[in-house]
């Protein structure tokens, strides 16, 4: 780089003496004097490590990750090389999500943001005050590619709720470049949801159930003082438009829904938690170690972390939702064959210890209860609730019905032309 | 809805609703959910001209009807306030409501999202979600728009955020 400086102030020499008027050049000299200078003080960034290595040595930016191995915690580190993360929303959770898995040496890292950087941000993580002004996704890989320069990183400046943004979004989820081999047909291995609005979480969700893939979601509340992450398979468990918005749902009145201004609270703690427990179950769910929590919650006041699992909505209003969970049924008989040939395994180490006792004076054996399985499995699959249960909400029937006679009343309509329609609304603004 | 006024109550009964569900990548089903958004939004207008209550103009801007653009215009003291409205229709349209944006008053209030898309959590979002698919455009500007505009505009004008054009000229003169 100071070469190449240097090329050009001597070039600027040449210039100088060939042109009559000096000032334009003078300028130019400075300015390039000033960026030699700037790039003096810019610490080198280091070489790209090929193999991580265990060697326990201060040099080695990898020894303490690698150390999970030797420990037993995780199997083979070395795989967090392989995969491929997309993070939605470089906000005060998506920004620390990234540069966590960015120091646990992520192999790529796809961002995307349309927002740019301002001293407001300054109360969270991440972002610094040189930057305001930037792009969020362009200051995140000015101060990613510092932190590890062996993670691959792609950004995306964009909406993705608007048509244009949504293809872009699904295509960069499906481009596998980065590792061909890789089976599946998807280009990543997570997805997750780092946004702050409902639209821009339906927008993911629609993209994920599309190209069947698994995806987590993030939040916290507008009181900052508490959150959640959510794991979301395509077909097996919920997705976002699974259970209908609250204020649907509970039949809340709109208007105690109240709020002053725009402004939702924020705290960097509160955002670092979330993004810690987001990528702590993305790197379990990577890397197969603990357990990868299906919903995990956090609330702050009373530091409680509840868990839960949520099932898909038979009903649900995605109709892609629909097909994975069609999917996901249709491949029940592969699961339950592996499942049980998993238990044939666990009966013959059983089996292999013999009877307790040598003799049976009584002829006492006991039962196999497959029968009672077959009943267990007719009856969930014919989606009867466990008994105590009721349903909390209304069945779509009714709704589907009073569709069904508006689009009746629709099929005249089919008449109409979409043009003369747009005349008639350009004459009236006309008007 | 109960605490709408009964003029807003008697308008929105009168712009017709919507019955297909249908978003841009939907084909000849968005091409009929277009449709119905244009007679939706023919009959508010024609309402609102027969009212003398005229307050926007509305078409689609591109040949997808994903991008819409026009104007829209307030009285406040006798004064006209006449403003740029845009808004693309998003991917998961109409589970998702329109997000609607004035870029000309962008930065000015903080009832504003970045690029001048105004707030609509707690006013209008709520009654989407409820009303999905049976709202359109019409209903968004009606219920969504319309109170932002009686709501923001006179206190961003006394607070002098917003100068009528007229009142702009003049201190450009002096």
């Amino acid at each position: 780089m100071e070469v190449g400086f240097k090329a050009l102030l001597d070039d600027l020499d040449v210039l100088e003496k060939s042109l009559s008027d000096p000032a334009l050049i003078n300028k130019l000299r400075s300015h390039v004097e000033n960026l030699a200078t700037l790039s003096k003080c810019n610490p080198h960034r280091r070489s790209k490590v090929k193999e991580l290595s265990s060697e326990v040595v201060d040099s080695n930016p990898y020894s303490r990750l690698m150390a999970l191995q030797r420990m037993g915690i995780v199997d083979n580190y070395e795989r967090i090389r392989e995969f491929s993360v997309a993070i939605v929303g470089i906000g005060g959770v998506g920004s620390v999500a990234a540069e966590m898995l960015t120091r646990c040496g992520i192999g790529r890292l796809l961002l995307y943001d349309y927002d740019t950087v301002e001293l407001a941000n300054m109360n969270r993580l991440f972002f610094r005050p040189d930057q305001v002004g930037m792009t969020k996704t362009d200051a995140a890989v000015q101060t990613l590619a510092e932190i590890n320069p062996d993670v691959v990183l792609e950004s995306f400046t964009m909406n993705i709720t608007t048509v244009q943004g949504f293809e872009t979004f699904t295509s960069s989820l499906t481009n596998k470049s980065f590792c061909p081999s890789k089976e599946g047909g998807s280009g990543v291995d997570l997805v997750l949801s780092c946004v702050d609005n409902y639209e821009a979480r339906m927008a993911v969700n629609q993209a994920c159930n599309e190209l069947r893939q698994t995806w987590m979601e993030s939040g916290v509340s507008e009181d900052a003082v508490s959150g959640h992450i959510q794991l979301l398979v395509p077909g097996e468990t919920a997705c976002f438009a699974c259970a209908p918005p609250l204020v649907v749902a509970s039949g809340i009145d709109e208007r105690t829904l109240k709020r002053e201004g725009v402004c939702a609270a924020s705290l960097p703690t509160t955002m670092g938690v979330v993004a810690g427990l987001l990528v702590q179950n993305s790197l379990k769910f990577l890397l197969n170690f603990g357990e990868v929590s299906p919903y995990l919650g956090y609330n702050s006041l009373k530091d409680f972390f509840p868990t839960m699992k949520m099932r898909p909505n038979p009903q649900c209003s995605n109709v892609a939702c629909l097909e994975r969970q069609k999917e996901y049924m249709l491949a029940k008989p592969e699961r339950d064959a592996a499942a049980k040939a998993k238990m044939e395994a666990d009966a013959s180490t059983t089996i292999d210890e013999g009877p307790l006792h040598d003799d049976n004076e009584w002829n006492i054996s006991v039962v196999d209860d497959e029968n009672e399985k077959d009943t267990t499995k007719a009856a969930s699959s014919s989606d009867t609730l466990p008994e105590g249960l009721t349903r909390e909400l209304p069945v779509a029937d009714e709704y589907e019905k009073a569709i069904a006679i508006a689009s009746g009343s629709g099929e005249t309509e089919e008449e109409d032309d979409l043009e003369d329609l747009k005349k008639q609304l350009e004459a009236l603004n006309a008007a | 809805m109960e605490g709408w006024d009964p003029n807003t109550k008697s308008t929105l009964t009168r712009i017709p609703l919507l019955t297909t569900k249908a978003g841009p990548r939907d084909g000849a089903a968005w091409t009929q959910r277009l449709k119905e958004e244009y007679k939706s939004l023919i009959a508010y207008t024609q309402m609102n001209k027969s009212n003398d209550n005229d307050w926007f103009r509305i078409s689609a801007s591109n040949p997808e009807g994903t991008r819409w653009t026009g104007k829209c215009w307030y009285v406040h003291n006798l004064l006209k306030y006449e403003f740029d409205l845009q808004f693309d229709i998003p991917i998961t349209y109409p589970a998702t409501a329109p997000e609607l944006e004035l870029p000309e008053i962008d930065g000015k209030t903080q009832k504003m999202y970045r690029g001048g898309k105004i707030c609509l959590t707690v006013h209008f979002k709520p009654l989407w979600a409820k009303n999905c698919p049976r709202f359109g455009i019409a209903h968004a500007l009606c219920l969504g728009l319309a109170p932002w505009l009686a709501a923001e505009i006179p206190i961003l004008v006394d607070s002098g955020a917003i100068k009528h054009k007229d009142d702009a000229a003049t201190s450009a003169e002096s």
